[in-house]
């Protein structure tokens, strides 16, 4: 499969109290497990990724659980109030059960 | 084999053609699959109108990627806030198609993706606050290709 590659676009710094927007973007085929193989005919095996969380200094502040109507190269775009410094961790977990990590720092002044 | 008289022909014909049309219908999540998801995250008890929105183009030229924001009004404070919202097909293979979890963190409770298609259909966002209210509103989007290849 295609290299699985995570991107985020976070601000790195905000003041406090400000509403700040996280766009996030993993590429990714998310096969369904509905289609067929055109040659063979049998089912393709479903392989998507089925849950998105994004923490900030280790607290969960929004996820995601997604099916596979969601589109390939799934696409998220969330808000959060930015009250202190700290780090941001994006993760991806995929049926399989691998996991894909993304960091980004945040500066509160 | 004895040939097909001229009404037998048309009798088959038309038997045919009715489970060719049941069984494609029969792939597609119907509207009673969608209320049961609903009812499955709502447990039964009644959203409202209101205070939700659910963003789509109205027309969707490619089924396979469809722009899809959400807002709900909500304080988002500590003891005020959206839980989660399910978005729901009603035509695509699996009603499902996405929970977004919210917490007190998110300062506004928005978030956007983008969704697959399978033909023109309803798609229907319901969100469930801290309170254990619930708020709900539909969308109709019309697609020119639909999005389920294969």
């Amino acid at each position: 499969m295609a290299k699985v590659k995570p991107r985020v676009k976070a601000p790195k710094k905000a003041g406090k109290g400000d509403i700040i927007t996280v766009k996030t973007l993993i590429s990714h085929k998310m096969e369904t497990g509905l289609r067929k193989d055109k040659k063979t005919g049998e089912i393709i095996p479903r392989q998507i990724i089925n849950k998105f969380e994004a923490q900030f200094n280790g607290e969960t502040v929004f996820s995601v659980d997604i099916d596979p109507a969601i589109s390939a190269n799934p696409y998220f775009q969330f808000k959060m109030r930015a009250e202190e410094s700290g780090e941001f961790a994006f993760m991806w977990t995929d049926d399989s059960g691998d996991t894909y990590t993304k960091k980004s720092k945040l500066t509160v002044s | 084999m004895k040939s097909l008289t001229r009404r037998e022909a048309i009798t088959l014909g038309s038997a045919a053609g009715g489970v060719l049309m049941f069984v494609p219908g029969s792939a597609f999540a119907k509207v009673e699959d969608a209320m049961a998801v609903m009812m499955k995250f709502t447990g039964g008890k009644k959203a409202s109108d209101g205070k939700i929105t659910l963003e789509m183009p109205e027309i969707a030229e490619n089924g396979n990627t469809v722009p899809l924001s959400i807002s709900v009004e909500s304080p988002m404070t500590a003891d005020n806030y959206v839980k989660r919202v399910i978005i729901i097909s009603e035509g695509n293979p699996r009603p499902e198609v996405v929970t977004f979890n919210f917490t007190h963190r998110s300062g506004v409770a928005e978030a956007s993706t983008r969704m697959r298609l399978a033909k023109t259909q309803n798609v229907v966002a319901v969100a469930e606050m801290s309170d254990g209210s619930l708020h709900m509103t539909k969308r109709q989007v019309k697609v020119t290709i639909g999005g389920c290849g294969g």
